[in-house]
C-alpha cells in the first residue's frame, strides 16, 4: 500500500504567556492507504496537536508532513481550506453541527464550498445520509436528533466529498455505548470501503476496533503496533 | 461561487426571520434613514417645482428695470425717489434692441377701490396694454384694454381674483360692473385668472390693472410726465435674455448720460435671477435635510456592524465549523457581507415604503406637493446597500481571520 501520510521530525511549539510549550518534539509516522489506526494518549500528550496537523488545521513548527504527495507545511490558509475540502472528512467528539439546520443542509455544507450545484449536493448529501443509515431524517434539525443521530450527520457531512482520509476525534466520547457501537460500525464499513480511518480515543475498546495503536507520549510516538490485520481477518 | 451566494442569502434571511426583534431594532437606522431620505427630496422636489412654476407665472424671459437712487455729491435720495426712468426710455428701448420682442410700463399705488356699498384696499397699477402680455396674464373673463384705451385714457380696468371677491357677492357679475377709483369711475372689462403668491409671498390677485394713461392723467397722478415705476421687456427666447440686459444697460446709460464709473441709476432683475435665488435657498435646505437623514443612515450603519460584531462572536463555532470542512476565507467574508447586506437591503426597502408614506401623507395632509422620483428611491436604496457592504466588511474580515482550531473550540 502507498503511504497516505508522511510525518518526519515535527515539532509545534506555543508561547502561552511567557512558557513556551513544546505540543510535539519529533514526532515521525507514516500511515498507509486504506489503514484503520488508533491514536492513544492521556491529555496533554500532543495527540489532539498531532490531530490538528494531519486535519490542516494547524501547521507544524518544524518538520515534514505529506499527505498524499502534498507538501503541507508549505500551504497557505486558503490552500489548507481546499485540502480540507477535497481530501479530509472530519467527525468530532461534540459533533459539531450547526444548529437550527436541518440534517440535509449540514450534509451538503462541504459540497456548498466545492461550488457544486444545489442539485449535485442535494442527491450526494442525501445518498451520504441514506448511508449512515438516516433516510427519512433529512429535514430534522440536530436538537431533534438523538446524540448518536447528530454524530450519524456529522459522519455523513464527512463523507459526502469522498475524501480519502477521515479523521474522528474522540467520536465516541458524548455517546452511550449502544450509540457507540453504531458509530464505530459505520466507520468500520467506511474503512472497509478503502477510506483511511485516524481516530483519537483513550477508549481501549474504542481503539481495539483499529488494526494499528499508536500511542503518544510527551509529544512523541512511545509505542506503534498492530493490533490485527483487518485486511486479513 | 452562484449557488454559493444564493444559499448564503437564503441563510441570512433565515437567520433574520428567526431574530426579528433583533433584526428590526438593527435596522431601525437604516429604515428612518431611507425613509427621511426619500422623504426630504420628494418634499424638496415638490417645492422646487412649485417654485419654478410660480416664476414661469410671471414670465419666464420677462426683464424688469426700476429706477435705482441717483448719487449727487454723494447724498443719497431714497430709492425710487428721483425720477430716472421715463416712457421715452421703454420705447427707445425697444427701437434700439431688436432682441427685445416688445417693452411695456406701469406705475403703481395704493388705493382705495368703491364698488356700491363695499370698499377693499387695493394695489392700482397703471399699465401699457404690452405689460399684459410680456407679464403672461390670462383672463378668467371678460379680455384686455387695447391701444385705443391707452390714447383715449378710458376709464376701464382689468381687475384680479382678490378683488373680485372682496367687492362681488358671489355669483355676481364683475364684467360690466362700474367701480370707483378716487371718484373717477372705472368699468370692469376683464377678470384676472389668478396666479397666487409671488416668490416673495406677495398677493398677485390682489390688483387693478388701468391703462397707464388712465392711471396718470385721473387717478395716480403724477408729479413728472411720463415717469414710470419701472419698465417691462421680454425676449422671445431664454437664453437671450442675459444679451438683452447688458444691451439694456448700455442703451439706459447712454439716454441718462452716464459716463466713466459713474454707478447706474436703475436696476435690472430677470425671472431667472429670482428663480436662481429660488432653487438656491430650496437647495440648502434640501441640502441640510440630506445631511441629517445621512447622519441616521450612518447610525444605521454603526448599529449593523454592530450586530454582526456580536454575531460573529456567537457563531464563532459555526465559523469553525465551516473552516474545518473547507470554507475558505472569501467564504466566510462572503457569508457575513451578505448577511449586512441582507439586513441593509430589508432596512432599506421597509424605509422606502416609510418614506413614500411619508411624502405621500405630507401631500396630503399639510397639503404640500411632492415628487417621489424613481431616481431617489433608487438613490437612497443604493446608499442602503453600500451602507451595509461598508459597515459589513470590518465583522466579515474579522470572522475570515479566526483561526479555526480556536473557533471549532470555542464555547
Amino acid at each position: 500500500m502507498a503511504p497516505l501520510i508522511v510525518c518526519e521530525d515535527l515539532w509545534k511549539v506555543y508561547r502561552v504567556g511567557d512558557v513556551e510549550v513544546q505540543a510535539l518534539r519529533g514526532l515521525s509516522v507514516t500511515i498507509n492507504e486504506g489503514e484503520f489506526v488508533a491514536i492513544m494518549g492521556t491529555s496533554g500528550s500532543g495527540k489532539s496537536t498531532l490531530m490538528n496537523i494531519l486535519g490542516c488545521l494547524d501547521q507544524p513548527s518544524k518538520g515534514r508532513y505529506q499527505l498524499g504527495g502534498v507538501e503541507v507545511e508549505r500551504l497557505l490558509p486558503d490552500q489548507l481550506a481546499e485540502i480540507r475540502n477535497q481530501r479530509l472528512g472530519f467527525v468530532f467528539q461534540s459533533f459539531n453541527l450547526i444548529p437550527r439546520t436541518s440534517a440535509l443542509e449540514n450534509t451538503q455544507l462541504p459540497l456548498m464550498y466545492r461550488g457544486l450545484s444545489l442539485k449535485e449536493q442535494r442527491a450526494l448529501a442525501s445518498a451520504a445520509l441514506e448511508r449512515v443509515g438516516l433516510k427519512g431524517r433529512e429535514h430534522h434539525t440536530p436538537t431533534q436528533l438523538s446524540g448518536g443521530q447528530q454524530q450519524r450527520v456529522a459522519i455523513a457531512r464527512a463523507l459526502v466529498t469522498s475524501p480519502s482520509l477521515l479523521l474522528a476525534d474522540e467520536p465516541t466520547g458524548n455517546l452511550d455505548t449502544r450509540s457507540s457501537d453504531e458509530i464505530m460500525a459505520i466507520l468500520e464499513g467506511l474503512n472497509h470501503d478503502g477510506i483511511t480511518v485516524i481516530l483519537v480515543t483513550h477508549e481501549i475498546d474504542i481503539a481495539a476496533h483499529a488494526a494499528r495503536e499508536i500511542v503518544i507520549k510527551d509529544g512523541h510516538v512511545l509505542s506503534d503496533r498492530t493490533v490485527h490485520d483487518r485486511a486479513h481477518s | 461561487m452562484p449557488t454559493f451566494v444564493w444559499l448564503t442569502v437564503v441563510t441570512a434571511l433565515r437567520i433574520l426571520q428567526r431574530n426579528r426583534l433583533r433584526a428590526g431594532l438593527t435596522m431601525l437606522g437604516i429604515i428612518i434613514g431611507v425613509g427621511a431620505v426619500i422623504a426630504m427630496v420628494s418634499i424638496g422636489e415638490g417645492a422646487k417645482l412649485a417654485v419654478q412654476k410660480q416664476i414661469a407665472s410671471m414670465g419666464a424671459n420677462s426683464i424688469l428695470i426700476w429706477p435705482n437712487y441717483t448719487v449727487v455729491s454723494g447724498v443719497r435720495g431714497s430709492q425710487g425717489v428721483v425720477i430716472t426712468l421715463t416712457v421715452a426710455d421703454a420705447i427707445d428701448l425697444k427701437k434700439k434692441i431688436p432682441l427685445l420682442t416688445e417693452t411695456g410700463w406701469s406705475r403703481s399705488g395704493s388705493m382705495q377701490v368703491m364698488s356700491g356699498g363695499r370698499n377693499w384696499s387695493t394695489t392700482v397699477i397703471g399699465a401699457s396694454p404690452s405689460v399684459l402680455s410680456i407679464r403672461d396674464w390670462a383672463y378668467s373673463s371678460g379680455g384686455p384694454f387695447t391701444q385705443t384705451d391707452m390714447d383715449t385714457a378710458a376709464g376701464v380696468a382689468l381687475i384680479g381674483q382678490t378683488v373680485v371677491d372682496n367687492l362681488f357677492e358671489p355669483g355676481e357679475e364683475p364684467v360690466g360692473a362700474v367701480i370707483r377709483l378716487k371718484n373717477v369711475p372705472i368699468r370692469v372689462i376683464g377678470v384676472l385668472s389668478p396666479k397666487g403668491q409671488s416668490p416673495s409671498g406677495s398677493d398677485q390677485d390682489d390688483v387693478v390693472m388701468i391703462p397707464f394713461s388712465t392711471a396718470e392723467r385721473k387717478v395716480l397722478g403724477t408729479s413728472f410726465l411720463g415717469s414710470v415705476g419701472g419698465v417691462f421687456a421680454s425676449t422671445d427666447r431664454t437664453e437671450d435674455v442675459f444679451d438683452a440686459v447688458e444691451q439694456i444697460r448700455e442703451v439706459l446709460r447712454s439716454r441718462h448720460r452716464l459716463q466713466g464709473n459713474r454707478p447706474d441709476d436703475f436696476n435690472i432683475r430677470t425671472q431667472i435671477d429670482v428663480a436662481k435665488i429660488q432653487e438656491g435657498t430650496s437647495e440648502t435646505l434640501t441640502g441640510m435635510l440630506l445631511a441629517i437623514a445621512s447622519v441616521s443612515l450612518l447610525v444605521g450603519g454603526i448599529g449593523i456592524m454592530n450586530i454582526l460584531l456580536v454575531s460573529v462572536t456567537e457563531r464563532t463555532r459555526e465559523i469553525g465549523i465551516r473552516m474545518a470542512v473547507g470554507a475558505k476565507r472569501l467564504h466566510i467574508m462572503l457569508q457575513f457581507l451578505i448577511e449586512a447586506m441582507t439586513l441593509s437591503m430589508v432596512g432599506g426597502g421597509i424605509g422606502v415604503l416609510f418614506g413614500v408614506t411619508a411624502a405621500k401623507l405630507t401631500s396630503i395632509i399639510a397639503g404640500w406637493p411632492t415628487i417621489i422620483s424613481g431616481k431617489t428611491i433608487m438613490t437612497a436604496f443604493g446608499f442602503s446597500l453600500v451602507i451595509g457592504l461598508f459597515f459589513g466588511l470590518y465583522p466579515a474580515n474579522k470572522a475570515a481571520r479566526l483561526n479555526p482550531i480556536e473557533a471549532l473550540r470555542y464555547e
